[in-house]
């Protein structure tokens, strides 16, 4: 489970993030959800650490990581895992390498043990025959599909993700989400997705959290989100015509 | 103000830089790496440098000291302690400053801005040393070797222009290079490669390793490593020259 309390992070005087407090579930999908420039991205990376901030807690099953000491957050980022917007794979190393990496780095296996690890984390992202390949001859999906090998390689706790459909194709990115919401089942990972892909919202989201003006305005389910009354969510999640139809069919009577 | 931002800043990175492998294996493997990427890539460039500057040398040091009561033998000897002194470790080291300092700084700057460093954090390795840590150690072992290799080449280009311009006879170009040598010179040399060296690196490592925003900012930090580490290197020259000649 991941605590977070009053976090607040600014840039250069300008609040992004404003005292924001939430939770995020083991087991669960969570998603936060706002429009570009919201925070999203900022959040996530203040609660991984790799941003610092000004006020508040992040906690990650009872130790309040923000205190921790750069030693003792590395120790504890070995049970995290990370997909990233731009997959972020070492380019100069071939998937099997890139998929191996965390493992060469941390794990006391042998190197048979590592290379049935990564055939296993490769099949389960549905990629076979890829080993050889560098990242610059895959496909954004299959590039996707190699960062999440690569992330639960180690079998993280936690999962995050940074708009894992951007760039994406509507169907690939459904198999991205189908993945994701596998893995978190599967390795029963506390799961956060930073997204504004309202596919992602309807089709895998446990919880949702929306960012709005740097606050979080609204948290609730997949279901809530669609009666709510809130004008800033109500304006951002149908704000195509097709979104618009369908809540009016959603609120009429037949 | 910012001046001294900047001095800390690269004192905490430098922290981080020199702390222990946290894989020793994946520490040699990423240093033979840096070993072919920014030393064995060198040579040619190196060589070829060396080879014309040892030939102008020569060719100049002759024409300026064509004088019946100079020795043509002092033209070898001018020659040898210019390429010694100066060129095999001032100028090579400028030449490294653009070829090796900007080669880390964009590789660096890149990993950053595709978020390759993050992903390597979020992993839970120290990735200022895991990334920096093999390339200044790959150019200390490796720029020395260069900097004898320069030397040697220097010399063997201004052979190669005595023979072929006949500018004074080949015995007392050879008489020169044996004359009144001294071998702390050949130190000196090394002493200031080394130094020289490590401000390239860690300063293209560290402009590289703070870039913020896109493929812009990346060629930008690349330029910006020339100028500082070629300034670095000048002013570093000026010191170590005056406290170990003086």
């Amino acid at each position: 489970m991941i605590e977070v309390k009053n976090l607040t992070k600014s840039f250069n005087g300008k609040v992004v993030l404003d005292n924001i407090s939430t939770s995020f579930e083991k087991g669960k999908i969570n998603l936060i959800i706002g429009q570009s420039g919201s925070g999203k991205t900022v959040f996530l990376k203040c609660i991984v650490g790799l941003l610092p901030f000004e006020k508040g807690e992040v906690i990650f099953n009872g130790v309040v990581f923000n205190r921790l000491d750069f030693e003792e957050k590395q120790k504890m980022r070995q049970q995290m895992g990370m997909l990233f917007q731009g997959s972020a794979l070492f380019d100069y190393l071939t998937v099997e390498e890139n998929v191996r990496f965390p493992l060469d780095m941390f794990s006391t296996m042998s190197m048979e043990e590592k290379k049935e690890r990564v055939n296993f984390c490769l099949k389960r992202v549905n990629l076979n025959n890829v080993n050889h390949l560098y990242p610059s001859e895959l496909s954004g999906g299959m590039q996707k599909r190699v960062a999440i090998a690569r992330a639960i390689a180690l079998n993280p706790k936690y999962l995050f993700c940074d708009e894992p459909n951007s760039g994406l194709d509507p169907q690939t990115a459904i198999v991205i989400d189908n993945l994701i919401k596998e893995i978190t089942i599967e390795f029963n990972t506390t799961t956060l997705i930073n997204t504004h892909d309202m596919n992602s919202v309807l089709g895998i989201g446990d919880k949702i959290i929306f960012l709005h003006q740097q606050r979080k305005e609204w948290e609730g389910t997949a279901q809530d989100i669609l009666h709510t009354s809130n004008e800033a969510l109500n304006n951002f999640i149908f704000a195509s015509r097709m979104a618009k139809k369908l809540k009016e069919s959603l609120e009429s009577p037949h | 103000m910012r001046f001294f931002h900047y001095i800390g800043s690269y004192y905490l990175f430098l922290r981080r830089v020199f702390s222990r492998p946290q894989n020793s294996r994946m520490f040699m493997k990423q240093l033979m790496r840096d070993i072919m990427s920014l030393g064995m890539d060198s040579i040619m460039i190196v060589a070829v440098i060396s080879l014309f500057l040892g030939a102008v040398i020569t060719i100049q040091s002759a024409y300026n000291t064509d004088k019946p009561y100079i020795p043509t033998y002092l033209v070898g000897w001018v020659a040898r302690d210019s390429i010694f002194l100066e060129f095999s470790s001032t100028v090579i080291a400028l030449v490294l400053a653009g070829k090796v300092g900007s080669h880390i700084s964009s590789e660096i700057g890149t990993m950053r801005v595709t978020e390759q460093i993050d992903a390597m954090e979020i992993m839970g390795i120290n990735s200022a040393s895991y990334i920096v840590l093999p390339k200044v150690v790959a150019s200390l072992f490796f720029n020395p070797l260069l900097t004898i290799l320069s030397m040697i080449i220097g010399m063997t280009g201004g052979y190669l222009a005595v023979i072929f311009t006949h500018i004074i006879p080949t015995e007392s170009y050879l008489y020169g290079l044996r004359y009144s040598f001294n071998p702390f010179y050949v130190a000196f040399a090394l002493i200031k490669c080394v130094f020289f060296t490590f401000a390239i690196t860690t300063i293209a490592a560290f402009l590289g390793y703070h870039v913020k925003g896109g493929a812009l900012e990346v060629g930008k930090s690349s330029t910006r490593t020339v100028v500082i580490s070629s300034i670095c290197v000048l002013l570093l020259d000026l010191v170590i020259t005056q406290m170990l000649m003086s």
